[in-house]
């Protein structure tokens, strides 16, 4: 029987003897959008961080296909589970410069051709000269999300990608990630605060609050809703 | 005017020191009136200040009769109090002592041996203690400046810092441009000292090598020798600081620990 891509078992992370993160445990399947909702403050960033390996768990632990994560060295990790962030923070020079950061940084090299198909699939044909000083909040957003392919991860975590952006910007990223994630076969978990967000792109839910998983099933089960895509 | 009221030379010198401090404590009033509050931090760093190279002075009188070998302890106790103060200036970094403990005895500590050991600097402790405190003394102030600089860089750049570690780069590469800036920041003080050399400014050593015979173009020339050493000393140390420090600001399992604040849920 094929492992669950992520399985989390009582992953919990405390600070200053907080539990922000507390006892979670849940399976993702290869394919699975997970949208991960809730109020501000409880917990869902801090979760996909750790899960990113940007911060280390108290206690608990979380398999990547059935690896503890403790047995994938941290680079290794972060390119199988790419991450694109609240912010794009993308590097001081060109688009092609950026997209080509992820690879390098393992030897790797992405050339003009490959950098193009990227950047075509994130609806920014034609940018890879272009300074990024000069993008707008959703280009910029978008090349964070090429830079982040560039990796070809597994899985995607999104953390609120789109909460910067205006509402304009903010359908066209979800519709990115809808197209990405079916053209990829790509796994996400997506964090949002928005539940009609989650329910345009995920196809479960898990509702975290006060650090805790409250609930987590289907679109119906947790939000009553249909996917309305 | 002071030298016509006191007959014995430490009371001119003290006198001399009371003057000095007036100065310093009229700015600090000035500021004042602008809400900049550093009357205790200069208060306590005049007082502090006096009392140690008084100190320092009567040790040096009993020392600098000793044998050479003691000049090695009295620069070690140097570098270990350089350290200490370095580390002052960059709270918030795990493990700056040491850090700083390290970059100033192996920057400064290397730049004095084979200077010694070339004969740039004479053995004799008279010469070797002062020129080695020059050079120790600066190491330890670009040390700070380095440290500060990287820290403040880092704070303001967690966001870039964590995506380049996100996208499965090495600690180090994500934080490059900091330890660079870092560098050359620090080193803008010593850099501006040999350019202004002479034209800005007479160090006291040349001028007390005037004073007590030597002929001028040497003091001149060894003058030019001692700030190029120091230029070395602090560029070395900066460099090895700035290289221990970028792994101190990430855990065993590549994750950012250098940051302002508490940690939230998110």
């Amino acid at each position: 029987m094929p492992h669950p891509i992520v399985r989390t078992e009582h992953l919990t992370r405390a600070v200053d003897g907080r539990r922000i993160v507390d006892d979670i445990s849940i399976e993702v399947e290869q394919g699975d959008v997970l949208a991960i909702v809730g109020p501000s403050g409880a917990g869902k960033s801090s979760f996909l961080r750790l899960l990113n390996r940007l911060d280390e768990p108290s206690s608990g632990t979380f398999y990547v296909d059935g690896r503890d994560y403790r047995e994938i060295s941290p680079r290794a990790l972060r390119r199988r589970l790419g991450m694109v962030m609240q912010t794009a923070f993308l590097f001081p020079g060109t688009v092609a410069e950026n997209v080509r950061f992820g690879p390098r940084q393992h030897g790797g090299t992405l050339d003009d051709e490959a950098i193009a198909r990227l950047l075509e699939q994130v609806a920014l044909p034609g940018f890879a000269s272009r300074n990024v000083a000069n993008l707008s909040g959703g280009e910029a957003q978008r090349v964070a999300f090429a830079r982040c392919l560039a990796n070809s991860p597994d899985v995607l975590l999104l953390d609120e990608p789109t909460s910067a952006l205006d509402d304009a910007a903010k359908r066209e990223i979800e519709s990115l990630v809808r197209e990405i994630v079916v053209a990829r076969r790509l796994t996400c978990l997506i964090v949002t605060h928005d539940t009609a967000q989650a329910a345009r792109i995920a196809q479960r839910v898990m509702v975290i609050e006060n650090g805790k998983l409250s609930r987590i099933g289907s679109l119906q089960e947790v939000l009553g809703v249909e996917r309305t895509v | 005017m002071l030298n016509g009221l006191f007959k014995t030379q430490l009371a001119l010198g003290l006198a001399q020191a009371g003057v000095a401090a007036l100065a310093a404590i009229a700015v600090m009033l000035l500021a004042r009136r602008r809400h900049i509050h550093v009357e205790r931090e200069t208060v306590v760093a005049l007082v502090r200040g006096l009392a140690q190279i008084m100190i320092v002075g009567s040790i040096l009188v009993l020392m600098l009769r000793g044998p050479r070998w003691t000049s090695v302890f009295i620069l070690a106790a140097m570098t270990v109090a350089a350290a200490a103060t370095s580390a002052r200036r960059a709270k918030r970094i795990p493990g700056a002592f040491r850090v700083s403990l390290y970059a100033i005895a192996a920057g400064a500590g290397t730049v004095i041996a084979l200077m010694t050991f070339a004969g740039a600097i004479d053995t004799a402790i008279t010469a070797l203690v002062p020129v080695g405190s020059m050079l120790i003394a600066n190491a330890m102030n670009t040390n700070g400046l380095a440290l500060d600089r990287f820290r403040s860089e880092v704070y303001a750049h967690v966001g870039q810092v964590e995506a380049g570690l996100a996208l499965g780069a090495a600690p180090e590469q994500t934080v490059a441009p900091y330890v660079q800036a870092a560098y050359q920041a620090s080193l803008i003080p010593a850099i501006d000292n040999l350019r202004s050399l002479g034209i800005v400014w007479i160090p006291g050593l040349m001028a007390g090598m005037v004073l007590s015979g030597s002929p001028p173009l040497y003091a001149a020339v060894y003058q030019f020798v001692v700030i190029a050493m120091i230029f070395a000393a602090s560029g070395l140390t900066c460099l090895i600081s700035t290289t221990l420090i970028r792994e101190r600001a990430f855990s065993p399992a590549e994750q950012l620990v250098l940051r302002p604040g508490a940690v939230t849920a998110r």
